[in-house]
């Protein structure tokens, strides 16, 4: 349950990304919003919502939205 | 061959923020061109670390934190009567604005903003710069001319600095006091290398610079010690840019 909530936190940070794309596999990097931008909302997202400060590289270790969801855990 | 009219010899100069980056490299400089240097910071070791590279002697270290209620009063009431003071310690936090808020606003305006004005007034009030005085801030290209993503507190900030720079030079011009800034465009330290940027993010910037690489901090340094010496004595209210060529395209 957890892991789609977060997967619905991380598709709101997206406009025009059908929501259909966004699920727990999905390699973030090949949505067409994909930037540095939305990097930055997510880490944004997780410091507001989870309490959890990742970083930059932690973005770039993780392919999938679970794999980030993965690093969240990790540190709660 | 004595000839040197960008000297900072006889003169005592404080410098805020010179545990690390910029603000390192500038108390260097200083004392190097001659200048008693007073450095502040809010960690102890890395202050340590600048004031045993600091050349000559006489030189004075301040510990003091501008995100406590007692960091601007901790330096003032430690200091002596002073020629020049360079305002460097600042912070980043970068986030993409939908995420801004009140607590991040205040953090970042006080420490990039409201400390260095408060503390350039109660130095002034206090008659403790002399004549002919001169103070530097080191603000941004951030602010006035660009910004980055993420950048709308820390650029709000320091086009604050540079309005402020514009008054304080009009209002001090009569004591003889100067104002100036220098915007540098990035430069090479570890102020941003703290999270939520990647080392590959900061890379692919890089390749935008036509000069084709990040500044280094005494490349900063040298433009600050112009402004602190008599050499730019006639100067006030500019905003000195320092970019690579950054803003040009």
């Amino acid at each position: 349950m957890e892991l789609d909530n977060f997967v619905k936190n991380f598709a709101d940070q997206f406009e025009e990304t059908d929501l259909q794309l966004v699920h727990a596999g999905t390699k973030f990097r090949d949505l067409e919003e994909w930037s540095s931008l939305a990097a930055m909302s997510i880490i944004a997202m997780v410091d507001e919502a989870y309490k959890i400060k990742l970083t930059g590289d932690d973005i770039r270790k993780s392919n999938t939205i679970e794999d980030i969801f993965n690093v969240i855990i990790s540190r709660k | 061959m004595n000839y040197n009219p960008f000297s900072l010899a006889g003169k005592t100069i404080l410098v805020t923020g010179a545990s690390s980056g910029i603000g390192k490299a500038i108390a260097i400089e200083c004392s190097k061109m001659g200048a008693k240097t007073i450095i502040s910071g809010r960690k102890k070791e890395r202050l340590d670390d600048t004031f045993s590279l600091l050349q000559g002697e006489g030189h004075k270290l301040i510990l003091a934190d501008f995100q406590e209620e007692e960091g601007v009063n901790s330096i003032v009431n430690n200091l002596e009567t002073i020629d020049g003071v360079v305002h460097c310690a600042g912070i980043a936090k970068p986030l993409p604005f939908q995420f801004i808020n009140d607590s991040v606003l205040s953090e970042v305006l006080k420490v990039n903003f409201m400390a260095p004005a408060l503390l350039s007034q109660q130095i002034v009030k206090g008659k403790k710069l002399n004549r002919n005085g001169s103070i530097v801030f080191i603000s941004s290209i951030s602010g006035i001319l660009c910004s980055f993503v993420g950048g709308a507190v820390y650029s709000a900030s320091k086009g604050a600095i540079n309005g402020l720079v514009k008054g304080m030079a009009l209002d001090l011009a009569p004591k003889g006091i100067r104002v100036n800034s220098i915007l540098p465009g990035m430069i090479d330290t570890n102020f941003l290398k703290d999270g939520i940027i990647t080392q590959e993010q900061l890379d692919q910037d890089k390749k935008r610079y036509p000069l084709g690489r990040y500044g280094r901090p005494e490349e900063v340094a040298y433009a600050v010690t112009y402004l602190l010496s008599d050499a730019s004595i006639w100067m006030t209210g500019s905003n000195i840019v320092i970019d690579g060529g950054y803003t040009l395209i």
